[in-house]
């Protein structure tokens, strides 16, 4: 009698947790909201908290005694730049965004492509890229040097207010292009129709249809560029120079460089508060494109430019965005193959031309320096570090997805924590783990596997914004016909789900790959000089002097750039059904 | 009122439209009927002038219209999918042809509230169009194409996206709409019945011309050539060759024929000639005595339906199935004799 009452308890209790879906949410969580919870909050947490009691482990600096010159400089300079570089940004993504979801042209596929390259591209990359291209060594330089034979490089581009906001325009026009060229392809065309109909001119129709529909798109984008330009550091450390300071660069300056921890924590919240509220605009917009009543429309909308006007602004529109995007890339890739200046060392006249050698030098420790990491050690564990980044995202995105899956109110409480780490800095993200894991038994200098941890933090919400829909998009009849049919759960797990979840598992593979191996900020505090990444050996080499080392690390630039740029190019062949989130 | 010339048009290298030549008259309602995927939508367009053709022309009241650009033609399209302004409200997107015309606010609304109630939406003014029904949306479009008075309505497919019983009501609905404003029309559809509903005319549009223009009952009574026979599906039909011209007698599988002609339209084909005899289930009649063009087959199946039994025949190899309707029923299995007269055996052209 007691034994069969305890089985109908127990098999009662499976029933519940069967149909009750917040408890199977809480349960998909458990885990995902743990990692978080411990990696992400508990770092965010010390932060105010060392700020908030002014426990302040130097003593020296109370709130009190805060110059606030120190706090307001760099929030009014991060400001400044953000602001103008997503205006500047918008003037020229906004004209791409109208030709690709317009037009047909030769060469658009390939330009798509391009375009969503410098959206993957490590910053490092991008600024070796620029220096490559305008840098006192660059392609310009040289050439205006040989051409008019002068003896210093005629153009500073490197350290210039103008070098960061033309990196931010390369690297944020592609989300412009991205998202505001979605909504506008899949905007149904029988509504401008409509409109033309009912009486209005084309550009009326513009003003009255076309822009209000693309409002929450162009706003949405609008957000995410500003966020991404407020949070810049890899951009504006190696191509603004010391003069230049965005809070970013300013927490790394005052907690690596002079040890201040409590000016940096206070920039680090200022910063965190900044960043969501920026987050928080952005999740209120990017709901709101949503507004779909009528089925997509069969008509194509994109047609070939007629002659005349329309297609000389196509064309200068194009060649704008050809050199934007493929100039620094392409001097970048070029550069690193070929020798133009005398290699330290190297006497009499200099052997200029093609030459594989920078290639070659990085396996070799020319130096017989004992702290010294060759090139090609940090490459090994920029992909070590990724390996076990695509463990940890995707053991949790996949539970994750599965979780948002529920029809529960629990998700609309954690999906967006889960999506803050996003709007949190690398930086913080670095400084708040050096102030909780300093001590055993993570103790970065000992404890390597921080900076995968990291790494997983800023590319977390990504993967699961690829998992998340791609698996809301299988049917729940599949499920239940391969119920029907015989399949056990987890055989139907195993025969309908992790096959179609497949192309987004490969999708977000990629993703957290290249995340990991451009991510720059969160390394620079978490790595072992013994130990570099790659983003962090190549800034390395590129601040210091010589041809040689310049070559270098434009060699492991392009290798970088090349590994990424497969990555979008099998993402873009994996063309996920559903939106593009990013 | 309006011509339609010539109109031909291309679609990525594949002819869609092959010289489209119509006219539409006051007060009448034209139905261009054809399978999806005929041009139809384009053809629509077109007029509207919101796509070019490569040859050919659009006339209003005799002035060429090559040069006027959609929205100074003040004609009305009302499109499949509605295409209502999502961020606009019910009253805003009628009222947004009237504010293109630039009229006085206070016209504009009451001239709203008037489309409001012929469509007996009185209240809906403030409704997003988001949280409408497909029938509301539906007089939603229609009353939005309809406020700025335009010269022209066209619909496209206007009843396509909804179900049957209410596509039913709004059909009946829309024809007294039409018949009131007394606007020249174009109504594009598919759907035969909903084209008998709705039309005056009825324009049928194949390999991108108009195969057969008429009255609808013409259409039932005398379809030109064989695929308007199988678009309306009025029968069954058996290939065979003429023996003699008059009377016009047929050789098929089902033995000797003896047929009639639509004179008006074909001149009746010559001994030694291909056709196609259109044999409509309704006109067999059983006659035991009778010799002529009897036709003998077993029986398949039969469906009851009311006041008939749909009976379908096997008659041979080259004729496995022959429908035929008749009031008394007949066993599965058994034999069964069914005549024609050779009036109502209708020989096309193929």
């Amino acid at each position: 009698m007691n034994a069969l009452t305890h089985k109908i308890q127990h098999w009662r209790s499976q029933i519940k947790l069967r149909k009750n879906p917040t408890l199977r949410a809480l349960l998909f969580w458990a885990l995902p909201a743990a990692f978080l919870a411990y990696f992400f909050y508990q770092p965010l947490l010390a932060l105010f908290n060392l700020v908030l009691t002014r426990r302040m482990p130097t003593g020296e600096l109370s709130l009190a005694a805060l110059n606030l010159n120190r706090v307001w400089r760099p929030l009014s300079f991060t400001l400044g730049q953000a602001a103008l570089s997503t205006l500047l940004t918008l003037i020229i993504g906004l004209p791409g965004a109208w030709l690709f979801a317009r037009f047909t042209f030769p060469g658009k596929r390939t330009l798509k492509i391009l375009t969503t390259l410098p959206f993957i591209l490590p910053t490092v990359v991008v600024a070796a890229g620029f220096n490559a291209l305008m840098g006192p060594r660059g392609w310009v330089n040289l050439g205006l040097m040989t051409l008019f034979n002068l003896s210093s490089p005629p153009i500073q581009f490197l350290n210039s207010f103008a070098a960061i906001l033309i990196a931010h325009i390369f690297y944020n026009t592609s989300i412009i292009i991205r998202v505001v060229s979605s909504a506008w392809s899949q905007q149904n065309i029988r509504l401008r129709h409509a409109a033309q109909v009912l009486g209005a001119s084309p550009w009326r129709t513009f003003r009255e249809v076309t822009l209000p529909l693309l409002k929450p798109s162009i706003l949405a984008a609008t957000f995410l560029v500003f966020l991404f330009n407020f949070t810049s550091f890899g951009v504006v450390l190696m191509l603004g120079g010391p003069r230049f300071a965005t809070l970013e660069v300013e927490i790394y300056v005052q907690a690596l460089h002079l040890l201040n921890l409590p000016l940096a924590s206070i920039l680090s919240i200022l910063q965190l508060t900044c960043t969501l509220l920026i987050t928080l605009g952005h999740n209120q917009v990017s709901g709101l494109g949503d507004m779909v009543i009528s089925p997509p429309a069969q008509v194509i909308g994109v047609r070939k430019p007629r002659k005349g006007l329309e297609r000389i602004v196509i064309i200068v529109l194009i060649i704008t965005l050809v050199s934007l995007l493929v100039a620094p890339l392409a001097s970048l890739a070029l550069r690193s193959f070929v020798k133009l200046e005398p290699i330290r060392g190297e006497r009499g006249e200099v052997q200029r031309g093609l030459t594989l050698q920078f290639y070659r030098e990085l396996g070799v420790n020319r130096r017989g320096d004992l702290f010294f990491v060759p090139p090609i050690a940090a490459a090994r564990n920029s992909f070590v570090f990724a390996a076990l980044t695509i463990l940890i995202t995707l053991s949790l995105g996949i539970l994750v997805a599965y979780a948002l899956l529920q029809r529960t109110i629990i998700n609309r409480l954690l999906d967006p924590l889960l999506m803050l780490p996003l709007g949190a800095s690398a930086i913080t993200l670095g400084l708040g783990f050096i102030i909780v894991f300093n001590r055993p038994p993570f103790s970065t200098l000992r404890f390597p596997i921080l900076i995968p941890i990291a790494h997983s933090l800023v590319a977390l919400p990504f993967i699961v914004r690829t998992l998340a829909p791609a698996l809301s998009n299988i049917s729940p009849t599949l499920r239940n016909a391969a119920r029907v049919l015989g399949a056990s759960p987890l055989r139907v797990w195993r025969e309908v789900d992790l096959p179609l979840l497949t192309p987004a598992l490969l999708v977000s593979t990629i993703f957290a790959l290249t995340i990991s191996l451009g991510e720059f900020g969160a390394s620079t505090f978490l790595v072992r000089p013994q130990y570099p990444t790659l983003p962090v050996a190549i800034f390395r080499y590129i601040s210091q002097p010589g041809a040689l080392n310049y070559g270098q690390a434009l060699a492991m630039s392009t290798i970088l750039m090349v590994v990424c740029a497969l990555g979008i190019f099998i993402i873009e062949r994996l063309r996920l059904p559903g939106k593009d989130s990013f | 009122m309006l011509t339609i010339e010539n109109i031909r048009k291309a679609y990525e290298g594949q002819p869609l439209l092959n010289g489209v030549s119509f006219e539409v008259n006051e007060d009448e309602t034209v139905c261009l009927l054809g399978p999806s995927g005929s041009g139809k939508s384009t053809l629509l367009r077109i007029i509207a002038g919101l796509e070019g053709s490569e040859t050919g022309d659009v006339l209003w009241k005799g002035t060429s219209l090559k040069n006027t650009p959609a929205h100074l033609r003040r004609f009305g399209l009302m499109f499949q999918d509605y295409a209502l302004f999502p961020h606009r409200n019910v009253a805003e997107n009628i009222a947004f042809g009237l504010r293109m015309q630039n009229l006085p606010d206070h016209e504009i609304k009451a001239r709203v509230q008037q489309a409001l109630k012929t469509i007996d939406m009185a209240q809906f003014g403030r409704r997003k169009v988001t949280e409408l029904s497909g029938g509301e949306q539906q007089r939603v479009a229609l009353a939005r194409a309809l406020a700025p008075n335009p010269r022209l309505l066209m619909l496209d497919e206007p009843l396509g996206a909804l179900d049957r019983t209410l596509r039913e009501q709004l059909s009946t609905e829309l024809r007294r709409i039409l018949h009131d404003t007394r606007i020249p029309a174009i109504y594009v559809t598919h759907d035969q019945e909903e084209a008998y509903a709705i039309a005056d005319r009825l324009l049928l549009l194949h390999e991108g011309v108009i195969v057969q223009s008429g009255r609808p009952h013409e259409f039932y009574h005398l379809p030109h050539n064989v695929w308007v026979a199988k678009f309306f599906g009025l029968g069954n039909l058996v290939e065979g060759t003429v023996i003699s011209h008059s009377p016009l007698v047929v050789e098929t599988s089902l033995g000797l024929i003896e047929a009639s002609c639509d004179q008006e339209h074909a001149s009746p084909p010559n001994p030694g000639e291909k056709t196609t005899l259109l044999f409509r289930p309704t006109q067999a009649h059983q006659n035991p005595g009778a010799e002529k063009n009897r036709i003998t087959g077993k029986v398949l199946d039969q469906v009851f339906q009311g006041e008939n039994y749909r009976i379908t025949l096997h008659i041979n190899d080259s004729v496995p199935e022959f429908n035929v309707i008749l009031p008394e029923p007949a066993e599965v299995g058994t034999e069964l004799q069914v005549n024609y007269q050779p009036a109502v055996v209708l020989c096309l052209a193929s």
